[in-house]
């Protein structure tokens, strides 16, 4: 499985840990995470279900672009971070 | 007459009681940080709405006055709209257990739980002419001012930046713009009374005589008696008629205030002298109080939920956007400024 960790800025919201979460694309991996944890969701993405303007993937330590992010493929090696982008302030 | 403010700012959520006259403590803070949008305190339950930067719009509420907190579902729209609820903007209790909420973009919700979820208003959101809503100091439109009726809940006055004034009498069911009247100085002139190229920056409604409403719009000031049928502009007075905020006192339709900034391309105080101006005759004459208020330096700006009055309409309150507070208790004619700085300050209300 890959591993996906949150921003400790969430720390109230979800488990920010790096943790490993089912799944084979980075999309199908933070619905694991908001499987165990909904009040996440909309942390993360907005009411059309895209990643929020202000929040950053990083996908194997490569910041990866809001549009193509989510559909990327994933594997057991693969870590996921999710941070908040500093464009939020 | 109360004795306890809310005030909510880009950093947290002040709550200040009343120890005694020009004394003001702060009791509590909560959501230290965090930026808050607009609190509506009713008897069940405060409603905070926090317009967190990265994480997008948030509500929290407290049945036991800000002990503790619930983070509530807030308004969301649905997932095929391709558009997403940037902010709760604004809140209002019809006082028979519904809540409205207005949003940026400009929609409406209601909520029949205290908060715990809420309904997009269906009826405003098809409107055909929802295109033509355009963002008023913001991208997008947006929901400002709520005004629910108090003879009777289903009858709702609601204004939209930049997209009119809209009412309905069917609790949402249908709405009808209302906007007859209204002068836009920011279009062609062909379109000047179009009703959606109004920008209304707040409309209050006179709680004991609800037909009349006040607007503080973006190129001047407007009054309603018939419940916004019908609309008149307010003559300019001195120092002008540009401002966000406005408050009428609950009980008179004639009084009203509102804290002008020199022009829409000078939005702070005249010659850096913070003033209140107040009428007591329907607006065809002001009054230009400054007791205890800056007479030099203040580029304070008083935004649109910025400034409230209380039941008795004896006491307002008024919060700048850099961080100033004023309390008075005598109407406007002497305010007390609050020793804190406080972070710019997005809404005040009155529990």
């Amino acid at each position: 499985m890959a591993q996906i960790a949150f921003t400790r800025h969430l720390r109230n919201v979800i488990d920010t840990d790096l943790r490993q979460m089912p799944g084979d694309t980075v999309r199908s991996v933070l619905d694991a995470a908001f499987e165990e944890t909904p009040a996440a969701r909309t942390y993360i993405l907005d009411d059309a279900g895209n990643l929020r303007k202000h929040v950053a993937i990083f996908l194997n330590n490569k910041r990866e672009g809001p549009e193509e992010v989510l559909d990327m493929p994933v594997t057991d090696a693969c870590e996921i971070y999710v941070m908040q982008a500093l464009s939020g302030g | 007459m109360s004795n306890r403010i809310l005030i909510s700012t880009r950093k947290g959520l002040f709550d200040l009681q009343r120890a005694a006259k020009d004394n003001w403590q702060i009791k509590g803070s909560h959501f230290l940080g965090s930026p808050v949008t607009f609190t509506l305190p009713t008897e069940k339950a405060w409603h905070v709405s926090i317009t967190d930067g990265h994480f997008g719009p948030k509500l929290h509420s407290s049945t036991d006055q800000g002990a503790n907190w619930n983070e509530a579902a807030a308004p969301a729209l649905p997932e095929n709209e391709e558009q997403s609820v940037e902010m709760v903007w604004v809140m209002a209790d019809d006082g028979a257990g519904r809540l409205w909420a207005g949003t940026l973009p400009g929609a409406i919700f209601t909520s029949q739980d205290n908060g715990a979820s809420w309904q997009l208003n269906e009826a405003l959101w098809n409107q055909a002419s929802r295109t033509e809503w355009f963002g008023g100091g913001f991208d997008q439109s947006g929901i400002h001012s709520i005004c629910i009726d108090p003879r009777n809940r289903d009858h709702v006055s609601i204004a939209i930046s930049i997209g009119g004034v809209w009412r309905t009498e069917d609790g949402g069911k249908t709405w009808e713009l209302r906007t007859e009247g209204l002068r836009a100085d920011y279009t062609p002139p062909d379109v000047a009374y179009d009703g959606i190229q109004q920008d209304p920056h707040q409309v209050v409604q006179c709680t004991s005589v609800p037909d009349t409403l006040w607007m503080q719009h973006h190129n001047g000031i407007f009054r309603s008696t018939d419940l916004g049928k019908n609309w008149s502009e307010l003559d300019q007075h001195e120092p002008s008629n540009f401002g966000f905020a406005v408050a009428v006192h609950p009980k008179n339709p004639d009084r009203a205030w509102f804290v002008p900034g020199v022009s829409d391309e000078g939005r702070y105080p005249k010659d850096g002298q913070l003033v209140v101006t107040r009428t007591d005759d329907g607006g065809k004459s002001f009054d230009i109080l400054s007791g205890g208020l800056p007479k030099a330096a203040s580029y304070d700006l008083i935004f649109r939920h910025a400034l409230a009055i209380d039941e008795s309409g004896e006491r307002l309150v008024m919060g700048s956007t850099t961080g100033g507070a004023w309390i008075t208790e005598d109407g406007g004619d002497r305010w007390h400024q609050l020793p804190e700085r406080f972070p710019p300050i997005a809404a005040v209300t009155f529990v």
